[in-house]
């Protein structure tokens, strides 16, 4: 830059190639991110794109400038009255999308079209705020290759024009030898836990998840949803049944008649129960999808606690943050504890109380029920059971809604409901009979992916049911909806609802094959969020250390990172100094004597032909004439002659390399 | 302040040469002599890979890292690629035609690429001159010129050319510097207004009889723009298959001689007035067909016609 003096020339118009390969470019960027851009936009950069390509295939000019000065400012808009903001992570992807698109009709010169370039890489980095599978990761490849293909283009207006395949395998070409920096940087740059600055609100918007609060239809939906929840790999070699997989989540006492509440969660230091009795258990090492929520899960109940993680007074596991990136940790559960045999007081109030005045009905069968049973807990949960399994009750996942007396609506009128209905009634039921109760929500199953054994529960096995507290043996699990649809725990979802009711794709039974595919996929996509996404400064650090690396820290990354890029330099500069020049054999040879005379200050000059040099060089050493003159000869029928027999370069090579000046 | 950079700007280029001037030739663009720097799009680039860093840490985007170091290696891929796309090639001077004063000089330059890859978009300067650009094939040669204005008579000398090469990205600008061997002569500027051929004058040899040079055909030659009309070949241009028109030579012409003597022109003229002025009757005597010869203080050219022998002569006048 220093050095440059250039008299800055009018801007050169763009090429209508150059314009086109712009326009390629330009789309590779923006269709990956369709799906995230507000509706409305697509059709309009469409517009924009054809219009381009129009202009470009009619050899027509751009539009005026005022015309898309006014484009621009509708556009952003537009933009600002979707999202109430113009700033912001969607907001600012989507102003991207759409400066891209218009910028394409106001390329009048190398620096719009620079703009452009620059737009496309940002465009396919945007594309991982919302998504990062192995498919955004092809998306980047085709919009990489196609966008350094135009760069290259730009930077060659002269004829003749470069053609589209060597451009791309130029492309290709650079971007496979930026694979190896990647890797090395990728590996070796110290990984900081984000964010360096706060966070927009928005950051994490879209997560799907469980919430603390359950109303009822709020785990149905969840049930329409194929993500992945959560993985996890089972230390021992027989995973425990079905019927056994309940995976703990939030726990719900405060009931305020339509909403349970988790309320905020009182922590405790350890464990707050006795795990002496746990003969057996089971460890997990759960690789957590991000929620934007604290909560972590194990199978009910734990009885180590994972690093860096803590539990509430009520058995949930909690992380110290909110889980905004896939997390792994490893917690060893036993089925068989009996939690909370002296529990306070205060608990068991807060797993009593109802609100006054609603589901008069419900309150009517707890009270007879209770009255039956002589007020003795064991026999009003045994009572309370039998009740739910002789109700005929529907499990479906399109329950109708539900009104005031939402309890009463679904037990004695619709009797059609998902999990959370069934929890919720039964805990009212409970509390109403004078049982403390209260709803636990978490996941229940999941599928075992029979191609690398790793179990995973997605959204779709979202589940609640109840946990009532009885004396002498403190918190019991008891699943309702078992009562009603047992297939629902002991198989899956699919086994559980009505035929007719809209399953996730995944959970239909008539797409197996589909299925088969989704395991090798998920296999994949396992292995890539183990080693691709989940490379966090933790992964790092071991992956670093089982590399022989001894307690990395970024002053010991840095110098690797300084070690490993400057090695790849060394053979990358060793690679573009090395061009190999296609001399005919006997070239080659007659250039070596050439190089062997040349301390003697007898190289060949340029312009001098053999037999020129011949006499320049019998001229400087007499004594070797003869020898000179035979390789001269030599040479002369390997070049000139039509058909030189084969042994002759073999000689003309021996001679070079014994003559001795 | 400019001026500043600008002699720092020259010693550099100087120093950059490594070695004397003019340099013989081939002039091989190796490693010792290319010089790599970002360009201002090259330091955008680098800009918006930090942005982009940040926003990757900041929203802990695993793939954001992949993109972020592929693009970081493009950058590194981009330096190596401008740097072998400049390496090895092959500089040799070519031929510069004389021309007159206040014309443009082209300096013909051979790039050879000896490599197995084609060299593309090589651009080469002169100083204060707009760029030239060429693309050189794989194990192939391309010619191309370069244009400067040639003010004054005598040998203008190349000046340093540089030589660069921003291909493929643009992030980069790789270049060198060379002088190659080679000059241009130029010939004085024929005077706008001239004192008519000292016919008749000199040696009183080479007075023109009237009109009897159109007497005897001789041969054809090239129209040029002194030519009379009455003498072109109309049916030979009709006959030719290419455009331009065709004198006829009539051999009287070459009979006749004619002293152009320095001595003879009007006196109190500077040197170089004086020389446009034997310029421009050398070039008349030549259109005319006359034989000519030319008269300098200490020097002489003995009279002749003829390409070659108006050569010597401006030759001549323009190292005068």
């Amino acid at each position: 830059m220093i050095f440059k003096r250039k008299p800055t020339p009018p801007p050169t118009p763009l090429t209508r190639r150059q314009g086109v390969w712009l326009l390629a470019a330009a789309l590779a960027g923006f269709l990956p991110l369709v799906p995230w851009l507000p509706p409305w936009m697509a059709p309009i950069a469409g517009v924009a794109f054809a219009w381009r390509g129009f202009l470009l295939w009619r050899g027509w000019g751009l539009p005026p400038r005022w015309l898309l000065v006014l484009l621009t400012f509708g556009g952003t808009v537009a933009v600002g009255f979707q999202f109430r903001t113009i700033f912001g992570k969607d907001p600012g992807i989507a102003l991207l999308g759409l400066f891209l698109a218009l910028k394409l009709l106001e390329m009048r010169s190398p620096r719009d079209a620079l703009t452009v370039i620059f737009l496309g890489y940002f465009l396919a980095l945007s594309q991982f705020f919302y998504a990062q599978g192995i498919v955004n990761a092809v998306f980047m490849a085709v919009t990489l290759i196609v966008t350094v293909g135009a760069q290259i283009n730009l930077n060659h207006a002269g004829e003749p024009a470069l053609k589209p395949l060597p451009t791309l395998r130029l492309a290709g070409v650079m971007l496979v030898q930026s694979l190896p920096f990647m890797l090395v940087l990728f590996v070796l740059f110290p990984r900081i836990p984000g964010p360096l600055w706060g966070l927009p609100l928005d950051a994490h918007s879209g997560m799907t998840g469980l919430s603390d609060s359950m109303a009822p239809g709020s785990i149905s939906k969840l049930s329409q949803s194929d993500a992945i929840a959560f993985r996890v790999r089972f230390k021992e070699a027989t995973p425990p049944p079905q019927s056994q997989l309940y995976w703990r989540g939030p726990v719900m006492s405060e009931f305020d008649g339509r909403l349970w509440r988790a309320g905020a969660p009182r922590v405790v230091e350890g464990l707050p129960y006795e795990t002496a009795s746990a003969t057996s258990s089971i460890e997990q090492e759960v690789t957590l999808e991000a929620h934007n929520k604290p909560w972590l899960f194990a199978l009910e109940l734990p009885v180590s606690l994972p690093a860096d993680a803590f539990m509430s007074r009520d058995y949930q596991l909690l992380a110290k943050g909110l889980v905004r990136s896939r997390l792994r940790y490893e917690v060893r559960s036993s089925p068989k504890l009996a939690p909370g045999v002296a529990e306070t007081e205060s608990t068991l109030n807060r797993a009593l109380a109802l609100p006054d005045n609603i589901n008069p009905r419900s309150r009517e069968l707890a009270a007879r029920l209770r009255q039956e049973a002589n007020g003795n807990p064991h026999r009003i949960t045994a009572a309370l059971e039998a009740f739910f399994a002789r109700a005929l009750l529907i499990y479906t996942l399109n329950p109708p809604l539900l009104g005031q007396n939402s309890v009463d609506e679904f037990l004695f009128d619709s009797k059609r409901g998902f999990c959370e209905h069934f929890a919720a009634s039964y805990v009212f039921l409970a509390r109403a009979a004078g049982v403390p109760a209260r709803v636990v929500t978490g996941y229940q199953g999941g599928e075992i992916n029979p191609v690398d054994g790793v179990l995973v529960v997605r959204q779709y096995d979202a589940h609640a049911w109840a946990e009532v507290w009885l004396p002498g043996q403190g918190w019991q699990r008891v699943d309702p909806t078992a009562a009603s649809a047992p297939s629902r725990i002991e198989g899956n979802l699919a086994a559980a609802v009505p035929a007719g009711d809209p399953l996730p794709l995944l959970a239909q039974p008539a797409f197996a094959w589909l299925k088969e595919i989704r395991y090798r996929l998920d296999a994949v996509g396992f292995a890539w969020n183990q080693w691709v996404l989940g490379y966090n400064p933790q992964k790092q650090k071991e992956f670093l250390e089982s590399l022989g690396m001894k307690a990395p820290d970024w002053k010991s990354m840095t110098s690797a990172l300084a070690l490993f890029c400057g090695l790849l330099l060394l053979g990358f500069t060793a690679w573009a100094l090395h061009q190999r020049r296609r001399l005919a054999p006997a070239q080659a040879a007659w250039e070596k004597l050439s190089r062997k005379l040349a301390r003697h200050q007898l190289a060949r000059l340029p312009w001098e032909g053999p037999r020129d040099y011949l006499t320049r060089l019998a001229a400087a050493l007499p004594q070797r004439r003869d020898e000179l003159s035979v390789i001269e000869g030599l040479y002369e029928s390997l070049r000139y002659s039509p058909n030189p027999p084969p042994e002759l370069l073999a000689t003309l090579r021996r001679r070079i390399r014994e003559f001795r000046p | 302040m400019l001026q500043l950079t600008a002699r720092l700007r020259d010693r550099f280029a100087q120093w950059g040469l490594r070695g004397p001037t003019p340099e013989a030739a081939p002039i091989v663009l190796t490693q010792r002599r290319i010089y790599v720097l970002p360009t201002k799009p090259g330091l955008a680039f680098a800009l918006s890979i930090v942005v982009m860093l940040l926003g990757t840490i900041n929203y802990s985007l695993s793939l954001g890292y992949v993109l972020v170091f592929l693009l970081a290696g493009l950058g590194v891929s981009a330096i190596l690629h401008a740097f072998r796309n400049l390496s090895r090639l092959h500089l040799s001077p070519g031929r510069a035609e004389p021309v007159f004063a206040g014309e443009r000089a082209h300096f013909g330059i051979q790039l050879t690429n000896p490599a197995a890859s084609s060299k593309l978009a090589i651009s080469l300067r002169l100083s204060g001159q707009s760029a030239v650009l060429a693309d050189v094939p794989a194990q192939g040669r391309t010619d191309i010129e370069l244009a400067l204005p040639a003010p004054r008579r005598g040998w203008l000398v190349l000046p340093r050319i540089t030589i660069e090469t921003t291909y493929p990205l643009g992030l980069v600008r790789a270049w060198a510097y060379a002088a190659p061997n080679l000059r241009c002569l130029v010939y004085p500027a024929p005077a706008a207004k001239a004192p008519p051929l000292p016919l008749g004058a000199g040696d009183q040899q080479g007075s023109r009889l009237g009109g009897s040079g159109n007497d005897d055909f001789a041969g054809l030659r090239a129209h040029q723009l002194a030519d009379s009309p009455h003498h072109v070949a109309w049916k030979a241009v009709a006959r030719q298959a290419g455009d331009g028109l065709i004198t006829k030579l009539f051999s009287g012409e070459s009979s006749e001689t004619l002293w152009l003597d320095w001595d003879n022109l009007p006196a109190g003229l500077d040197t170089e007035t004086a020389l446009s002025i034997l310029v421009h009757w050398v070039l008349d005597a030549h259109i005319a067909g006359f034989s000519w010869g030319l008269r300098l203080p200490g020097k002489e050219v003995e009279p002749a016609a003829g390409e070659a022998h108006l050569q010597a002569c401006l030759t001549l006048l323009a190292l005068q």
